[in-house]
């Protein structure tokens, strides 16, 4: 067995497995109530037997998630280039962005219901609000942190501006995107719960929030349970695309 | 004429340039005149911040002069001509292009990126010892290794004049040295002009045709030393009397040891 397999496989697992038992301990020996705190087995047989509702309310979040992600890079990155290149849009609009940076998402959620309604559009609103600051600030930084002597070079070969993007800017920002997308798509799964806690009769948020009014505390926790690998999942896209460009990405002790 | 004519150069930076923190302008360079010939290597040496950074970028038509006038092989430089090389004190490569791309770089950017073109980079990479290194990342390289990569990027479009500022002054000593000569080589095979600026004296002495002595900020020509040591040079003309009198000069026209007269008196 190598150092490599017990680092990377075993511990961690020992670790999953400690905490089970500990809680298996805990349900047995305090006889805490299943409404309270469901044993580890009543979770098990909730996600095998209503794994058909899980799937669809699942995919259902996963889309809301993924769609509203999509979006906010679509926006995040043309505003970006807008931001980081042009001084008077620089002036104007960071500093709002900043300002509405720290208004916290969760408190507009409401106000989004109301002018959007209760289906997709207001999930995809209240994703995109959060998952889209991370994404344009972060590339509008590694636009910003081109270094100047690369500039320099371009412009003492009288590059195009078209040049110094593609060949320059957008290269030397792309780790940074990488880094604000990260930070994008866990967010991203947040705003889609959020969105589903405020308002809306589907996806695993709904789903929580039904099962505890119901008191079947198993499904609440199988409902987290699988609002987890949702979100280890869409984190993992990110990674893999990642990935696929790290032919073009400095090696990792040079990203920021 | 002579390729170069550099006559009465200001350059003042005005408080918008200098970004929030100033508040009034800056004279970065007073007054700079100095001629050069065609396949001239002149070293601009002064101490840091003086502004001799400030008079290479002007020659590269990055920046606007403020006074005075500076024209290249008849040129009167306002901006980027496109056929100079610059070198900096960083090699500032592409960390996401291998070596070969990061030489090819300027041959994109002027659409001459042919067969021609990778022939040549090829070459150049050979002769600065990188032929092993064609498609290294430029992490995986020295610092000296990556510099002599931005040294191909700078000649790979065959310029008319290589701008150098403080190109190896981030290398140790024995790996300047190495670079020193390499430099002399290339400019031998490809007979470059070459403005080079650097705070070493004997860099400065072991490397030119001409040294030209900036003051203090704001920079005015304190002298002009032209070292009378014939090429191909190698490190032994270090311990030359030929050497160390052009030293000699350059120290005293830097205010680094008082003239031999002033001694003579003083004594």
């Amino acid at each position: 067995m190598s150092a490599r397999f017990a680092s990377q496989i075993l511990y961690p697992l020992a670790g999953v497995v400690v905490i089970i038992a500990v809680w298996v301990l805990a349900c047995w020996l305090a006889s805490i109530p299943t409404v309270v705190l469901p044993s580890p087995d009543k979770v098990l047989r909730s996600l095998i037997i209503r794994s058909d509702l899980l799937f669809s309310e699942g995919w259902i979040t996963l889309k809301e998630t993924l769609y509203g992600f999509l979006l906010a890079l679509a926006v995040g990155l043309p505003l970006a280039v807008a931001v980081a290149n042009s001084r008077p849009l620089n002036l104007m609009f960071y500093p709002l962005l900043i300002a509405l940076q720290s208004v916290p998402k969760v408190a507009l959620a409401p106000m989004i219901l109301v002018w959007l309604g209760t289906g997709l559009e207001s999930k995809l609103a209240i994703v995109w609000l959060v998952a889209f600051f991370p994404i344009i600030v972060d590339t509008a930084a590694g636009l910003r942190a081109t270094p100047k002597e690369l500039l320099e070079l371009a412009r003492s070969l009288n590059a195009s501006p078209l040049q110094v993007f593609l060949k320059v800017q957008l290269p030397a920002a792309l780790p940074f995107v990488v880094t604000g997308a990260k930070v994008a798509i866990t967010l991203a799964v947040i705003g889609a719960v959020i969105g589903e806690f405020v308002g809306s009769s589907e996806g695993l948020g709904f789903l929580l929030l039904s099962a505890t009014s119901q008191l079947d505390t198993p499904l609440a926790f199988a409902a987290l349970f699988a609002l987890s690998v949702l979100g280890i999942f869409v984190y993992a896209l990110v990674g893999l695309g990642e990935r696929m460009m790290s032919s073009w990405l400095p090696p990792a002790p040079e990203r920021h | 004429m002579a390729f170069g004519v550099i006559k009465n150069v200001r350059k003042v930076f005005q408080v918008e340039e200098l970004g929030s923190t100033a508040l009034e302008p800056v004279v970065a360079l007073d007054d700079a005149s100095f001629e050069f010939g065609e396949g001239d290597l002149v070293a601009l040496l002064g101490p840091s911040g003086c502004g001799k950074t400030t008079l290479l970028r002007i020659v590269g038509g990055l920046i606007a002069k403020s006074a005075g006038s500076v024209a290249i092989g008849g040129r009167e430089i306002t901006r980027p001509m496109g056929d100079y090389g610059f070198v900096f004190q960083s090699p500032s490569l592409m960390p996401w292009r291998n070596v070969l791309d990061n030489v090819l770089f300027p041959m994109e950017i002027l659409k001459r990126n042919d067969a021609a073109a990778r022939r040549h980079a090829h070459e150049l990479l050979d002769l600065v010892g990188l032929s092993g290194f064609l498609s290294a990342r430029p992490h995986q390289l020295s610092g000296g290794m990556q510099q002599r990569v931005a040294l191909c990027r700078a000649l790979i479009h065959q310029p008319r004049l290589l701008l150098m500022d403080e190109p190896f002054g981030a290398l140790d000593e024995l790996t300047r040295m190495e670079m020193n000569d390499l430099l002399l080589r290339i400019r031998h095979e490809t007979k470059a002009s070459v403005l080079f600026v650097t705070h070493s004296i004997s860099e400065a002495v072991y490397l030119s045709d001409k040294v030209v002595v900036f003051s203090k900020r704001p920079a005015r020509v304190a002298r002009e030393i032209t070292v009378a040591i014939p090429y191909p040079r190698s490190q032994k003309v270090r311990f030359t009397p030929a050497f160390t009198a052009s030293e000699r000069i350059a120290s005293e026209a830097l205010g680094v040891i008082a003239p031999i007269a002033e001694e003579a008196k003083a004594s």
